[in-house]
């Protein structure tokens, strides 16, 4: 369960952050909407512990622990994962040892020694299959020469990797054809438990249809103004965000 | 004159004890000292020595073993030099001489000669003074005179025509010593017309002296030949190299020169390469990871002399602590080099923000029909990349450690030996690590890794 209290966080002392409250609990499906320059990335980049930001105000506690205390990394091992908006290419750094970093790190961390090189590759490739990402891109460097498509692909597929329990994807449809949506949001929805939980920014409706919100909230000048049912993405999708401002 | 002066006194009170090397050798020592007490050591003014103070290398007092006392010594027992699913043959120079005891006999193809400067040059005159000193110019390099006014003794490799090395040799470079120590080491390659032969020489330091070494290699590559060179130095922080490589290339023949120092003290590199003939094409690649104090200078010249020669170069440092790198690397197309074809690039990564780094890429062109291009770049690591790295859970230092290592991958990707470059990948992540340990037969704590 992720609550997060009156959160306020700047970047190059600007505040973009103007108090976030919000509760995600375990098995929870939230939607994140809003404008440009609302904050949605800021909070997505706050929960990960991006060094550019700062927290000024607030809390963020995460199954009983204080979150902003720990580092970036050791928020990767407990469980939260974020699906970059702009995925980084890695030049020189095989996704074969990318995942084999990340994967043993975390291993490493809840005392587990390191998996096997064959019981590593099997995960890799039973892992593949589920976004259909080629055999080819696992082989090569981080990102690098991926299209917009296959690097959303290759986010999801980390996440099948890592089994997060709270999985942020940030604008994960932005730039996707139908298709690679279809295939995105559906190996999305494989790898949903009962327990794991996501929080998932969007612009548009049309990936909402395939992941189904529980909650729907819409973010305003860096505070949360409106939180709804589903229905509320398509009210959005009809008329805007200018009614919501209107309402404030 | 300042640091000069204590060589100068050397030579003179030992002009007769030297004499006693092959007069092939010998013959150039009174030129090469006439040229040194001329040149002096170059200061920082001189365009190929503007990053490095050569003057205080050369200004502590070393011993120099011109009466040529053999060393305790047995390289096999003590050294294991191991590229593992290599096999090469393998040979040893302890300082500057060339290690002659108990070798096992290296079968070589007919002809082929590998062993002792001074003996070959004892034994076949006639072959060593046709290209001895001829590429390596005593008068335009106060380093290359002083090597060649003390020199007694290094490596001879002589490939030749139409022979082909299957092989591999392996030359490992020791230098041990009881006291401070310097050693001039020559090195001659020859391959003749049609012939093809891979060197890989490790430079390596046995003892905790201060070691100062200079080193001129002059390397023929006859029409058609092929030779691969590959120059790995792991040595410490007390070992200073002055070392100037002379290389001539003949027609439709292939170069590799590759230079990889993962731990020295301070190191200056000289190549010069003339592309002597059509169709020539050199690989001149090196890989430098440095910290701490240390200071690696690569200064390069590759020559176009003929019409539709190419030339392909590219350097990459990785720099921490107060390491100083600098690279300057001039591309010289003659007029009359028609349809040259030329790319040189330098990148570095400064991973700390004492480390420092000076490049300066050179393309000059005397001819119109040319495809020719140069850039570098410093930077840091990619705070972008090292993020997408940390959410993923890989820590900090495992993340910064794996994009130094694909930074340099690049280079060591490029060497064609298969074994030589797993195994480099093994050293570099090895040496990033911090875990390049001590090897059994060193008497050192300083990194060492073969």
């Amino acid at each position: 369960m992720l609550e997060i209290r009156d959160l306020h966080a700047s970047i190059g002392g600007k505040e973009i952050l103007k108090g976030v409250n919000l509760t995600v609990g375990e098995g929870e499906i939230h939607a994140l909407m809003g404008q440009n320059g609302a904050g949605k990335s800021t909070l997505s980049n706050v929960i990960v512990g991006h060094p550019a930001y700062e927290v000024t105000q607030g809390s963020i506690r995460w199954q009983g622990k204080d979150l902003l205390a720990l580092s970036p990394e050791e928020r990767a091992h407990e469980g939260i994962f974020l699906s970059f908006q702009q995925p980084v290419e890695i030049p020189g750094v095989s996704m074969i040892n990318f995942m084999r970093a990340a994967l043993n790190a975390k291993r490493k961390y809840f005392g587990q020694e390191p998996l096997a090189a064959a019981d590593f590759l099997k995960l890799m490739r039973e892992k593949r299959k589920i976004v259909e990402l080629d055999s080819k891109l696992a082989n090569r460097s981080v990102n690098e020469g991926f299209s917009g498509g296959e690097k959303k692909r290759n986010e999801i597929f980390q996440m099948a990797m890592l089994e997060p329990a709270l999985s942020i994807l940030d604008e994960t449809d932005s730039g996707l054809d139908v298709d690679a949506l279809r295939i995105v949001a559906e190996g999305f929805n494989k790898l949903r438990t009962p327990k794991s939980s996501a929080i998932v920014i969007t612009h548009y409706q049309r990936l909402l249809d395939y992941l189904k919100p529980d909650v729907v909230h819409v973010l305003i000048d860096g505070r949360i103004v409106k939180t709804g049912g589903p229905e509320l993405a398509h009210e959005i999708e009809e008329k805007g965000f200018d009614w919501i401002k209107s309402e404030q | 004159m300042g640091s000069e002066h204590q060589y100068i006194e050397l030579f003179q009170q030992n002009r007769a004890l030297l004499a006693q090397s092959p007069q092939v050798i010998d013959r150039l020592r009174d030129t090469s000292y006439e040229n040194f007490c001329r040149m002096g050591f170059p200061t920082t003014k001189a365009e190929r020595y503007r990053y490095t103070n050569v003057a205080e290398s050369f200004s502590p007092d070393y011993g120099v073993n011109l009466k040529r006392v053999a060393f305790p010594l047995n390289p096999y027992e003590i050294f294991r030099c191991d590229v593992p699913n290599l096999s090469t043959s393998l040979y040893f120079v302890a300082n500057d001489q060339f290690y002659e005891r108990e070798l096992p006999k290296a079968s070589l193809p007919e002809g082929v000669i590998v062993g002792s400067l001074a003996r070959a040059a004892a034994e076949r005159p006639d072959l060593i003074s046709k290209y001895y000193g001829r590429q390596a110019q005593s008068g335009e390099d106060a380093i290359t005179a002083l090597n060649s006014m003390l020199v007694q003794d290094g490596l001879f490799v002589y490939v030749p025509k139409n022979v082909v090395l299957e092989r591999p040799l392996q030359i490992v470079n020791v230098l041990r010593a009881d006291v401070d120590l310097m050693a001039n080491r020559r090195v001659l390659v020859v391959l003749e017309e049609g012939a093809s032969a891979q060197l890989l020489v490790c430079d390596h330091a046995m003892d905790e002296r201060s070691f100062l070494v200079t080193q001129v290699v002059e390397a023929f590559v006859g029409e058609n030949a092929h030779l691969e060179f590959y120059e790995l130095e792991e040595t410490h922080a007390l070992c200073r190299r002055f070392s100037n490589m002379f290389v001539r290339q003949e027609a439709n023949s292939t170069g590799t020169f590759d230079n990889i120092s993962l731990s020295c003290g301070l190191t200056h590199n000289l190549a010069d390469i003339v592309l002597d003939g059509e169709n020539a094409e050199v690989h001149v690649n090196g890989c430098v990871v440095a910290d701490g104090n240390q200071h690696v200078d690569n200064n390069t010249l590759i020559d176009h002399r003929s019409p539709a020669c190419s030339s392909n170069e590219l350097y990459k440092y990785v720099l921490d602590g107060n390491a100083v790198g600098a690279f300057a690397g001039r591309i010289l197309v003659r007029k009359g080099a028609q349809k040259t074809v030329s790319q040189e690039t330098n990148a570095n990564l400064c991973a700390t923000r004492t480390a420092r780094m000076f490049t300066q890429p050179m393309l000059e062109i005397y001819a119109d029909d040319v495809k020719c291009s140069h850039g570098s770049t410093v930077g840091q690591l990619n705070d972008a990349a090292l993020f997408y790295m940390r959410q993923r859970g890989i820590p900090e230092s495992e993340a910064r450690l794996l994009l130094k290592f694909a930074f340099v991958g690049e280079v060591i990707d490029s060497i064609r030996l298969a074994p030589l470059r797993d195994r480099l990948h093994y050293l570099t992540e090895k040496r990033f690590r911090g875990e390049l340990g001590k090897c059994a037969g060193c008497r050192t704590n300083q990194n060492c890794g073969l």
